[in-house]
């Protein structure tokens, strides 16, 4: 059946319609433009980090084990360094490796699942039980061994290491989404008029998945958060790194909590609470622009109508 | 209204009204819209994608819900006013004396629950607690629609579309309620399905006694078993009246396009037309006459003045040419047909 | 209109697809479509009908080499299909043969302009043209179908249902095909616009020479514009001939009882005492035989045990029905 003219326009939207769309979604959306706003600041932090922070993050000049003060923000790590100062240069490698894993992982997931969904047959079958084996597999004891293996060997390998790992769970969701497409008209209509299947995938159906595509960017950089800076935290970045997840490594090296410094503790956990949650709070935008039954709908009195005598 | 006198009216719906609220505004969908049925009696609301025939058909069954919201009139249901009644209030009133049978069986059966599970369901929620009289009285409402009572326990995937769709009715019927309102419930089904369902719900009627409510986009299908037809255009009444008068002689330019928009199996072959131009967008209604875009017979009044529903030998009409102001205009002006529908 | 077609466009023989269903356990198969044949000539409309499960979709998706058959073939301009090696064979017939969908609301592809599809058939199918003749054909194309060229800048949320129809309709004609398989163009649109669209179609068999296969329920709207007529049956032929001839004289019980049951506004609905409430079969590993026989008052011993076979009874006009190819006079319906 034909929809109806009093439609709220649903779902019809080229790449810039998609975009606006999308900036409206999320500064409608108190909890979305929330984490818009924080996760702003943080760029500005990463991108800025001198203007905030006057210290050196490595300099262990300071007293140790200083509580906070007008000097010391967030008072000094066990081994005489700002803790303000590291928090603040932190961000940006927190930062690179969220997004630089968030990316990768999303583009390998979008690859695989979509390439799932519209081949189907044997070779969903094979892509599904790579994905299905992943998933099941522990991913963090499974990090743990990657990472002894490469040791040292720098963000970039890190941001590789995650994303080949974490990319499977956006990949189930992504390939959801396009077996839904692979029965509309106009992809049917692409393959009979003779376009191969690559076009198809990569022009086709591809850019109607944006908004699916940016909500798995965000799982994945929030779950790459996560896991990098538990792999610090466990020892096995780069303990001379400037990152939130070594500032958590050292203060377990110094026993700070035993020793009762619980801010050396609190300060890096907090950091990775706050951007994670960021990144969460801006994937509620992209639940309504899927499902527009989850729009915020407010709430109208009806009034009490008097019935007309006729 | 001087509409011809309807036996022992069962529903009065009075100046309806029923707006969408909506970010940059407001859209009306429904506008003033004023019918009665009586007992017994076979209404067919027909209308095209837009027309707002089915936000009327919620309306009237109190089934709206935000951003939509009745704007003004009134729907009385054998004297009692429903439009403001709680929720609780209208339990009472539902299913046991008004019911209603939705478009798609599919999306309105409970995939996951036997069709008896879900009659049971009902009967239960209406205060029948005996469990044989639960499964005498599904039994019989099956019968009734033609489908043997051992589907109890099936589940609404195992029937064909007919099937499900007879199911429906058969729900609507368990406590013989005096009114049911249908929203196209044959258009996803075949052409045979159609007519035997459409036979089935005309034997019921004429053995029951109830009244319906039939709304539908195909005209044809409905002019063998309305009484009375209701037409409507960009939410409002655009023609009202006996199918046969309407169908024998439409008095509204777009009732007249509709009925020639039906090609024919019989007779001879003949080229039509179709009506040119689109239905409005109801955030941009057009001034005057809501149809004058797209009339074949506009005249220059229509781009002004706002026709209101006039009788015309006792089928109402809302048409400047039935005006008796008309004659002192210019004549009618037929407008090009355009091509962009 | 031509009833003699002159040049055969396209021939189907014995085309058969079936689908396997059910899990590893149950290995059932759904005969979709059974040795089904039939020719379609150059300027002519064929309309094949059936209702939903008729195995009318899946014809034509076979015509359009989504599905490959089962079994039988396709022949095109006597070439059989199953020869279409290369890719530039197989680009010159979907040019030749292209599809029009159903649904003018998934039809098109959101994100892009309307003169997305047209451009990029225009650049599949006739390379040698250079990006501004291929705007100038995709403007003309458009004026063909009736709608403005400006309207190639717009997106699809813009247009209505009628004009993504036409928008399909230009899809189809902007590689100079031959034959359009119109998968139920209409059905979805408000029945005021249909009728526009049913008299694009017979322009384009007038003007531009293109035939269409016409697929759809609807035996009115066949009626309006087509030339010939194909009635399906649970995947089988039931009977096919001249629309007027069928439609006058319809002899397998099936199309009878189709006819009446078509609603029309001008003629009173025969209402029979006994209105048949039998349904299409799913036809999962059927047994020979007649597959209308349990709704056929008709049926007598032969329709149990031998399968109809699609015979000609008068010139140009053939059904699959044993009691009709006896000489009988056949009154299932009225």
């Amino acid at each position: 059946m034909a929809t109806t003219t009093v439609t709220v326009q649903a779902g019809h939207s080229t790449a810039g319609q998609a975009g606006r769309r999308v900036w409206r979604a999320v500064r409608r959306n108190r909890k979305a433009a929330t984490g818009g706003v924080l996760l702003l600041l943080f760029c500005l932090i990463a991108l800025f980090p001198g203007v905030i922070a006057k210290d050196s993050p490595t300099a262990e000049i300071y007293p140790k084990n200083l509580g906070p003060s007008a000097a010391h923000l967030f008072g000094t790590t066990g081994l005489g360094q700002d803790m303000f100062a590291q928090a603040v240069w932190g961000t940006r490698q927190v930062l690179i490796i969220a997004i630089g894993a968030g990316l990768l992982a999303t583009a390998i997931a979008a690859v695989v699942g979509v390439t799932a969904a519209y081949l189907g047959g044997t070779w969903d079958g094979v892509l599904n039980l790579l994905t299905d084996v992943l998933l099941v597999i522990p991913l963090f004891p499974l990090l743990i061994v990657i990472s002894a293996y490469v040791q040292n060997s720098g963000t970039g390998v890190l941001i590789a290491v995650l994303a080949f790992t974490g990319w499977s769970y956006t990949a189930r969701q992504l390939r959801s989404q396009a077996l839904s497409l692979r029965n509309r008209d106009f992809l049917e209509a692409a393959r009979v008029r003779g376009e191969r299947p690559l076009y198809i995938i990569a022009v086709e159906i591809l850019p109607t998945m944006i908004s699916l595509l940016l909500a798995a960017f965000l799982t994945n950089a929030l779950y790459a958060i996560l896991f990098a800076s538990s792999l610090q935290f466990v020892g096995l970045g780069d303990p001379n790194a400037t990152s939130w997840g070594t500032m958590l490594y050292w203060a377990e090296n110094n026993e700070a909590l035993q020793a009762g410094y619980y801010l050396q503790a609190i300060i890096p956990g907090a950091c990775i609470a706050l951007l994670g949650t960021a990144f969460a709070l801006l994937n509620y935008a992209f639940d309504e622009v899927g499902n527009p039954a989850l729009r915020p709908v407010r709430k109208i009195r009806s009034k009490r109508v008097q019935s007309a005598s006729s | 209204m001087s509409s011809p006198p309807v036996p022992e009216p069962v529903l009065e719906v009075s100046g309806l009204s029923v707006e969408y609220v909506l970010d940059r505004g407001s859209v009306r969908a429904v506008d003033d819209v004023s019918f009665t049925v009586g007992r017994g009696e076979f209404l067919g609301i027909v209308g095209e994608s837009g027309c707002g025939k089915s936000t009327l058909l919620f309306a009237v069954a109190q089934l709206l819900a935000p951003p939509a919201r009745v704007d003004g009139g009134s729907v009385r249901f054998k004297g009692t006013s429903l439009v403001g009644l709680t929720d609780k209030q209208l339990a009472a009133t539902r299913w046991r004396d008004l019911s209603v049978v939705m478009q798609s069986a599919m999306n309105a059966l409970n995939p996951v629950m036997s069709i008896g599970a879900q009659f049971k369901d009902v009967m239960q929620a209406h205060g029948v607690k005996r469990g044989d009289e639960i499964v005498a009285r599904s039994a019989e409402v099956l019968r009734m629609v033609g489908i043997d009572p051992a589907h109890l326990r099936s589940y609404p995937h195992q029937l064909s579309g007919g099937m499900r769709q007879r199911a429906m009715i058969a729900m609507a019927m368990l406590f013989t309620p005096e009114l049911v309102i249908m929203d196209e419930p044959t258009s996803a089904l075949d052409v045979v399905a159609q007519r035997s369902l459409m036979v089935q719900i005309k034997e019921l009627q004429e053995t029951y006694g109830f009244a319906v409510i039939f709304v539908t986009h195909d005209m044809s299908l409905i002019s063998h078993f309305s009484d009375r037809l209701m037409v409507m255009y960009a939410g409002q009444v655009s023609e009202l009246g006996a199918t046969k008068t309407i169908f024998d002689k439409p008095r509204h330019p777009y009732t007249q396009g509709l009925l020639e928009a039906f090609p024919s199996i019989h007779g001879p072959r003949v080229p039509l037309k179709g009506i040119p131009g689109n239905p409005p967008n109801l955030a941009l209604i057009p001034n005057g006459c809501r149809f004058h875009p797209r009339c074949p017979q506009v005249m220059d009044r229509c781009r002004e003045e706002a026709p209101g529903l006039i009788d015309v030998h006792g089928t109402l009409a809302r048409c400047l040419l039935y005006d008796a102001g008309a004659a002192r205009n210019s004549a009618a002006q037929p407008t090009g047909g355009r091509t962009d529908a | 209109m031509p009833d003699d077609p002159g040049t055969e466009l396209l021939r189907a023989e014995h085309l058969t697809r079936h689908f396997k269903i059910g899990g590893m356990t149950s290995r059932q198969t759904l005969h979709a479509v059974d040795d089904v044949n039939f020719s379609i000539g150059q300027r002519e409309i064929v309309a094949l009908a059936g209702e939903s499960g008729s195995g009318k979709s899946t014809t034509a998706r076979l015509l359009a080499r989504i599905y490959k058959p089962t079994a039988g073939e396709i022949f095109y301009e006597g070439k059989p299909l199953t020869r279409l090696r290369s890719r530039r064979d197989r680009l010159r017939y979907s040019g030749q043969v292209p599809m029009v969908f159903q649904d003018p609301f998934s039809s098109m592809n959101p994100v892009f302009k309307v003169s997305h599809g047209v451009l990029r058939s225009l650049k599949l199918h006739r390379p040698e043209l250079s990006a501004r003749q291929r705007l100038d054909e995709a403007a003309r194309v458009f004026e063909v179908v009736g709608l403005d060229a400006e309207m190639l800048q717009r997106f699809p949320y813009e247009l209505s249902g009628g004009q993504r129809q036409r928008v399909g309709f230009a899809q189809a004609l902007v590689t100079r095909p031959k034959l359009v398989l119109a998968d139920e163009p209409v059905s979805m649109l408000d029945v005021s616009i249909r009728i526009g669209l049913l008299n694009l179609m017979s322009k384009l068999r007038d003007e531009e020479g293109v035939s269409i296969l016409y697929i759809t329920h609807d035996i009115a709207s066949a009626r309006y514009v087509a030339d010939r007529l194909i009635v399906m049956y649970a995947g089988q032929i039931a009977e096919s001939g001249p629309i007027e001839e069928v439609l006058a004289s319809p002899k397998h019980p099936y199309t009878q009882l189709l006819l009446s049951a078509v609603p029309d506004p001008r003629a009173p609905l025969g209402v029979a005492a006994e209105t048949d409430q039998g349904e299409p079969p799913k036809v999962i590993d059927p047994a020979p035989g007649c597959r209308f026989r349990w709704r056929c008052p008709l049926a007598i011993d032969t329709c149990e045990r031998v399968t109809p076979v699609l015979t000609e009874l008068v010139p140009g006009h053939a059904a699959a029905c044993h009691v009709a190819q006896t000489g009988a006079e056949v009154k299932a319906f009225s």
